[in-house]
């Protein structure tokens, strides 16, 4: 149930969820203790969206005893809670709160670190100097506005005097961030854009108080203030950009788990966090719980979720001597492992450095704003430099010239060029956020843009990760006993078939799990058995069902008599976006770690003729890495583990928000709602950006060429320079709102349907 | 020009006002949560439950 729309959430399996909810022992270690007593946990929960979703949340959490306070902070989709460690009915456990939104709203809750933002703190300061710099352009043009029209001699002096009061402190509040930014460029000998600002402002004021001093008719505050004051609206519009972008994504949870418990020698529990688990340490997993670190089965039976190796949907089984990786989930039953490596040294560390060396080829990356600053500010200074020369050596009015240099500063200043990537960017993640995508920052959007081809892993991505029932063939009696069973297990099919099933169940006390077979459960009429067909009826031959599917039986004393088959369900419109996604022609592949029969099915169902299958993540990375030295400019959608590495080597890479913590970060893009039809949003609110964006730079230089003759020519003074430039930034503005527009008007139009063509798999050939 | 002696003043002054009820403002955290904040105006529920005390027993429980 969802609390705005009806129906589009679907079934939700509360019991299950507890597989992926950060654990009770986690929630306390990432809370934060207020008082004695009082505690605050900070959680992200990416579905809320409107204002039905705040009240119901805060409601449903204000009921419960232990909470003080909640709120929700509907911005960045996370909810604060203050809440009581003790109540009269007992300690509180955390988890509970998660529950309550759960079942209040349907969304999930999930832990973030909360990294006390310097970023946030950066914003302020920024805020902060927009408002002084705006309060002082407005009040210096108010005395400026009275001197034009007329003001004689002692009153003008007077006005000039004011302004350059009101101007001084301006300056150096708002232009700190200049001044900081342009020496540490200039002390390691080169040029950044800031530095013609900092010389602009800095030379416009000294002027303009030079002449105030000695009675001048011009002065320039004005100028100076109103520069100062459009270029940190720039400034703070860029930090707002990357500030958004970078704290929804590395402010959502983690995945893996933040620590164990250890059984010390005389039996007693611990919960440790990962870092201090050491090898030889004994660790009790149970059932449900991710393992933290590599080991070796000690004590136990089950069956574990290797998805992280190799995106494997089956469980595997284990037992003792069984080695086991940091990062699988353990599934049925409890086990007590020996510890054989550090957390750093574990299987998962090691994909984070595979991981992080890709990184190094992403960085090189330069941002077109970048790469455009490297030449334009020297070209800046050399033409300011040389109309100062000329006009003081032809002209014989050093001053004049003077004046002319700085409303050449002044008008090629970059206040549009450097707005005209940013605003685009922000204009195009606040539509991207809109539509649940979250960007890290605007260079993936460049990136995401200039693609040719889309690469998807597919558990976890093209499909949910879930089997699904899709067919049961027996009496609704035998369903129904088959449902009790299976409620006593967490294997992923018995989960499934239990939330498949509708009616009353018969009550089963317990049952025996045969890990890696199933469940047996002994009646008066007999035994029931509940898992592979060779575990409940061992007399019959196979039934030939084909490896995509999974089968479960149910059997009585080795009789058959109900039969299940489930699938890997696909995510919601997964069809219809790869069908947008070869309408904007792109070749679309799978890269798989499992079965090759499971995937060869998916990619018939989707119409994906590229597909590999049983790829180790090194081998996904190595996939990609070839497409790109083919030229291929290559998006790689991906969930987890098994595919960090690919995700980091790809040019650019989008995760859901359900992927596991590391696949997360390595992503670029995150999409938080469950279709997949994010994928080709993404790439078409990209492709408009980019346009946009080179429009805005054609407006931006064709401003340039147009003024800075004007200047040069010595037709401009600073007021004039400034208004100009002023202008200039707004146009630029004014034409990035315009992507709302197009998206919207595009999103309406009525999507013709065309054929889908066999895509030219050329490159992604089937293994 | 007499006028213009208090006249300056208090154009600065209130000006100033402005500003320092923008920097309040931005102290305040009201720039925190926009979205929520214009989704809040329309709730027709009652007062928001604010911090209870810690001896409180809910009423109803």
């Amino acid at each position: 149930m969802s609390c705005c729309a009806p129906g589009t959430e679907g079934s939700i399996e509360l019991s299950r969820s507890s597989l992926i909810m950060p654990s009770s022992e986690e929630l306390m270690l990432a809370s934060r203790s207020l008082t004695a007593g009082i505690r605050q946990t900070d959680l992200s929960v990416p579905g809320v969206h409107c204002g039905t979703c705040i009240t119901t949340i805060e409601k449903a959490l204000h009921a419960e005893p232990s909470v003080q306070h909640a709120r929700v902070n509907l911005s960045t989709r996370r909810v604060s809670i203050t809440w009581l460690e003790e109540t009269p009915s007992g300690r509180t456990d955390p988890q509970d709160l998660l529950r309550v939104i759960k079942a209040a709203s349907g969304y999930d809750a999930h832990l973030f670190m909360n990294e006390e933002e310097a970023s946030d703190r950066l914003r302020t300061q920024l805020l902060r100097g927009v408002a002084v710099t705006g309060f002082a352009a407005a009040n210096i043009m108010l005395l400026s506005v009275s001197v034009w029209s007329g003001a004689e001699a002692a009153t003008r002096d007077l006005f000039h005097w004011i302004s350059a009061m009101i101007a001084a402190p301006a300056l150096i509040y708002g232009g700190r961030f200049f001044y900081t930014s342009a020496w540490n460029a200039l002390r390691q000998g080169r040029t950044n854009m800031d530095v013609p600002i900092a010389l602009a402002i800095t030379l416009s004021y000294a002027v303009s108080l030079w002449e105030t001093m000695h009675h001048g008719e011009h002065a320039w505050f004005d100028a100076t203030a109103s520069l100062l004051f459009f270029l940190l609206i720039g400034r703070t519009l860029d930090h707002l950009m990357r500030d958004r972008a970078r704290a929804a994504i590395t402010g959502l949870a983690r995945l893996s788990p933040r620590g164990a418990v250890i059984l010390a020698a005389d039996g007693s529990r611990e919960y440790r966090s990962v870092e201090e688990i050491s090898p030889g340490d004994r660790v009790a997993v149970a059932a449900g719980e991710r393992i933290a670190v590599d080991g070796v089965v000690e004590i136990g039976e089950s069956e574990l979720d290797v998805s992280i190796v190799n995106g494997e949907s089956v469980p595997q089984a284990v037992k003792a001597g069984s080695v086991v990786r940091a990062g699988t989930v353990n599934l049925t039953g409890s086990l007590v492992l020996k510890a054989t490596a550090t957390a750093r040294n574990s299987f998962l560390a090691e994909i984070i450095a595979l991981m992080e060396a890709a990184e190094g080829g992403r960085a090189r990356y330069r941002r077109i704003a970048d790469r455009a600053a490297r030449i334009y500010s020297p070209a800046v200074h050399l033409l300011a430099v040389t109309s100062f020369v000329c006009w003081g050596i032809f002209g014989g009015d050093w001053k004049q010239a003077m004046l002319i240099a700085i409303s050449v500063l002044i008008i090629t200043c970059p206040c549009a060029l450097g707005l005209a990537v940013p605003v685009v960017q922000v204009v195009a993640a606040g539509r991207l956020f809109r539509s649940g995508i979250m960007v890290k920052d605007g260079s993936a959007m460049e990136r995401l843009s200039e693609i040719d081809t889309v690469v998807f892993d597919k558990t976890g991505t093209l499909t949910l990760g879930r089997p699904r029932l899709v067919e049961a063939c027996g009496k609704p009696a035998h369903q129904a006993m088959a449902a009790a069973i299976a409620a006593h297990s967490r294997h992923p099919l018995s989960e499934a078939l239990c939330a498949a099933h509708v009616g009353p169940v018969p009550a089963i006390d317990s049952v025996q799990e045969h890990p890696g077979e199933g469940v047996a459960v002994e009646t008066t009429q007999g035994q029931y058995r509940l898992g592979k067909r060779a575990f409940a009826c061992p007399a019959q031959s196979s039934s030939g069902i084909s490896g995509a599917v999974s089968e479960v039986v149910l059997s009585m004393n080795g009789e058959e008599l109900a039969c299940f088959l489930f699938e890997d369900e696909l995510r919601p419109v997964a069809e219809a976006a790869i069908d947008r996604i070869h309408d904007m022609g792109l070749v679309a592949g799978i890269l798989s770690g499992d079965r090759e029969c499971v995937v060869s099915s998916v990619g018939r169902k989707l119409g994906i003729a590229g597909w590999r299958a049983e790829l180790t993540p090194r081998e996904k990375a190595e996939a990609v890495a070839a497409l790109a030295a083919e030229g291929h400019k290559v998006l790689m959608v991906g969930d987890g583990i098994n595919d960090a590495p690919a995700l980091s080597t790809a040019y650019v890479s989008m995760a859901p928000a359900s992927a596991a913590d590391i696949g997360r970060q390595a992503a670029d893009f995150v999409f938080m709602h469950e279709g997949l039809d994010a994928v080709p949003t993404a790439v078409d609110v990209s492709r408009r950006a980019a346009r946009l964006i080179r429009e805005n730079f054609a407006l931006a230089i064709g401003y340039n060429v147009i003024a800075v003759p004007i200047a040069l020519a010595g037709l401009a003074t600073p007021l004039i320079a400034a208004v100009a430039m002023s202008t200039s930034s707004i146009i630029v503005v004014v034409n990035a709102l315009r992507l709302n527009r197009i998206v919207r008007l595009s999103d309406g139009a009525v999507r013709k349907d065309t054929p889908r063509t066999q895509p030219v798999a050329a490159e992604v050939r089937p293994a | 020009m007499n006028m213009l002696i208090y006249l300056i003043p208090v154009a600065l002054a209130l000006g100033g006002l402005g500003l320092g009820a923008f920097l309040w403002s931005l102290k305040n955290g009201q720039y925190e949560d926009l979205d929520g904040a214009a989704w809040r105006v329309l709730d027709d529920d009652e007062a928001p439950v604010s911090q209870r005390a810690v001896d409180t027993p809910k009423a109803g429980q």
